[in-house]
C-alpha cells in the first residue's frame, strides 16, 4: 500500500520535473526568440518557472527525499515524472550551433501547458498539503501573467496569414501527440487522488478544455482530443531527448557537485 | 553565550532599513514589505522575508545582506534568516516611502487597483503623464514590466502589480 508521504512524493516529482524540464527548453530559447520584447518576456517567464521547480524540490528536500539541486540534475531519466510534452526538443538542431527551432511549436506547447498547469495550480490551493497549497498561491500570481502571454501569441498567429495558421494548426497535432501523460498521475493514480492532494485527472481534464474551449471557439477551431499515452512519464517511461538533455542540463553541476554558488 | 545586553526588535527593523534591494538601491526590503517577522531571542535574531517572485535570483543576496546587517548590531550571536511563502508577498505591501524610492529610481510603483478584465495603468515615473503605451509585460527582472511615455517620450519600468485574486 502507498503512504501519504509516497503520494505527496510522487505527485511533487511530477509538478516539479515538468516545470523544470519546460523551463529547460524554455532557457534554449534565449536570444533566439522572434524579436527582442519577446526575448524579454519568455526568459523572464521560464526564470519564474524554474523557480516554481525549485520550490517544489526544496518541499522535496524537507520531506527527506534528498538535496533539492541534486535531485534536479542528477536523477537519471528513468527516476523522471515529467510528462513526454516537457522533454521535447524545441526543433531540430543544436542551440549552441544552427538551431532550426519553431515558434509555433514553442506557442502551441507553452499555451497548452500552461493552461494546464492553472488547472493544476488552481485545485493545489486547495490541496490538502498545506506547503503546497501555500506554494501554489505564489506560483498562482505569476502565471497570471505567463498565461496571458501564451494566450495573446496563440490567438494571433492562429487569426494571422495562412502560412501561420498552417504552422499552427501543424503545431497543435505535434503537441497533442504527446499530451496524453499531462493529466495522468501513472501508477499512482488511486493514491494522489484519494488523498486530497490535488483533483482528479478527470476533474483537471474537463477544467482544461472549459478553459481553452471559448478560445478555440472565437477562432472557429474545436479543441482537440487528448489521446492515450503512448508512453507515460509518470511512470518513468521517457524519450532519448530526455537523457539528452539531462545530460547537459548537469554537465557543470557533475564537475564538482561540492560546489558552493 | 548570553551577553549582558541584548538586541531589540528596534534596533534590528533599524538595521533592515539598510538593506536595500540589490537590483535597486533606494529601496529597502521593509520599503518593499518583503519582512514578514523579526523575532528576538536572547542574544539570536531570527527574520522572516517574504519571497516577492519564486525565481527571483536576487533572493539569495538579499539573505545573505540581511545576515550581515543584522549581525553588525552590538550583542548579536546567532542570525537566522527564512523565506516563506505564507502570507504571499503581494504588491500592494510596498509602503508609501517604498513608493517614493520606485519613483526615485525611475520605476513606477505598483497600481493599487485592477480593471475588471484584470489589466492595470500606471504613470509614467518620469513626468506623471498618463499618456503612456505597455511596451513588454515582461521585464528586465521578474518583478518589472517596461513602458513607454508618449508625453516626455522616455522608455520607463513599473513595479509588476501581484496579487491573490490572479
Amino acid at each position: 500500500m502507498t503512504t501519504h508521504t509516497e503520494a505527496l512524493k510522487e505527485l511533487l516529482f511530477q509538478l516539479a520535473d515538468d516545470d523544470f524540464l519546460i523551463s529547460y527548453r524554455g532557457s534554449e530559447w534565449l536570444g533566439l526568440a522572434p524579436h527582442i520584447e519577446e526575448d524579454v518576456a519568455s526568459s523572464s517567464i521560464t526564470q519564474d518557472t524554474m523557480g516554481h521547480a525549485t520550490m517544489y524540490y526544496n518541499l522535496l528536500e524537507e520531506l527527506g527525499a534528498g538535496n533539492a539541486d541534486a535531485l534536479a540534475h542528477l536523477r537519471p531519466s528513468a527516476e523522471r515524472r515529467n510528462s513526454i510534452l516537457a522533454e521535447r526538443v524545441n526543433g531540430e538542431g543544436y542551440y549552441m550551433e544552427t538551431p532550426i527551432y519553431d515558434w509555433a511549436y514553442a506557442v502551441v506547447r507553452n499555451y497548452f501547458y500552461t493552461q494546464a498547469k492553472r488547472v493544476k495550480i488552481d485545485s493545489l490551493r486547495e490541496s490538502s498539503y498545506a506547503p503546497l497549497a501555500e506554494g501554489a498561491v505564489k506560483v498562482s500570481m505569476e502565471l497570471h501573467y505567463h498565461l496571458m502571454h501564451w494566450r495573446t501569441w496563440f490567438t494571433q498567429l492562429l487569426s494571422s496569414t495562412d502560412e501561420a495558421k498552417e504552422r499552427m494548426n501543424k503545431a497543435i497535432q505535434l503537441v497533442m501527440e504527446d499530451f496524453g501523460d499531462i493529466f495522468s498521475y501513472g501508477q499512482y493514480k488511486e493514491a494522489i487522488e484519494s488523498e486530497g492532494l490535488i483533483a482528479s485527472e478527470d476533474e483537471l481534464t474537463k477544467s482544461w478544455l472549459a478553459a481553452l474551449t471559448p478560445v478555440f471557439a472565437s477562432l472557429g477551431l474545436e479543441v482537440p482530443k487528448i489521446p492515450a499515452p503512448t508512453k507515460n512519464g509518470r511512470n518513468g517511461e521517457h524519450t532519448e531527448e530526455l537523457d539528452a538533455a539531462i545530460a547537459t542540463l548537469s554537465e557543470v553541476y557533475r564537475l564538482d557537485t561540492e560546489a558552493v554558488w | 553565550m548570553t551577553l549582558l545586553t541584548q538586541p531589540t526588535n528596534e534596533s534590528v527593523y533599524g538595521a533592515l532599513m539598510n538593506v536595500k534591494d540589490p537590483e535597486i538601491d533606494t529601496v529597502s526590503i521593509l520599503d518593499l514589505g518583503m519582512v514578514e517577522n523579526v523575532t528576538v531571542e536572547g542574544n539570536d535574531v531570527k527574520v522572516v522575508l517574504l519571497p516577492t517572485f519564486l525565481g527571483c535570483p536576487a533572493l539569495e543576496i538579499i539573505k545573505k545582506n540581511t545576515v550581515e546587517a543584522v549581525q553588525e548590531l552590538p550583542d548579536v550571536s546567532e542570525v537566522e534568516v527564512e523565506f516563506i511563502f505564507s502570507p504571499p508577498w503581494t504588491s500592494d505591501r510596498i509602503s508609501e516611502q517604498g513608493h517614493a524610492g520606485l519613483r526615485k529610481f525611475g520605476i513606477a510603483p505598483p497600481p493599487r487597483h485592477f480593471e475588471e478584465d484584470g489589466s492595470w495603468h500606471v504613470d509614467c515615473a518620469y513626468c506623471g503623464s498618463t499618456y503612456v503605451t505597455m511596451d513588454n509585460i515582461f521585464g528586465p527582472t521578474a518583478c518589472r514590466s517596461i513602458l513607454y511615455c508618449k508625453s516626455c517620450k522616455n522608455v520607463f519600468e513599473a513595479m509588476k502589480p501581484v496579487s491573490t485574486l490572479m
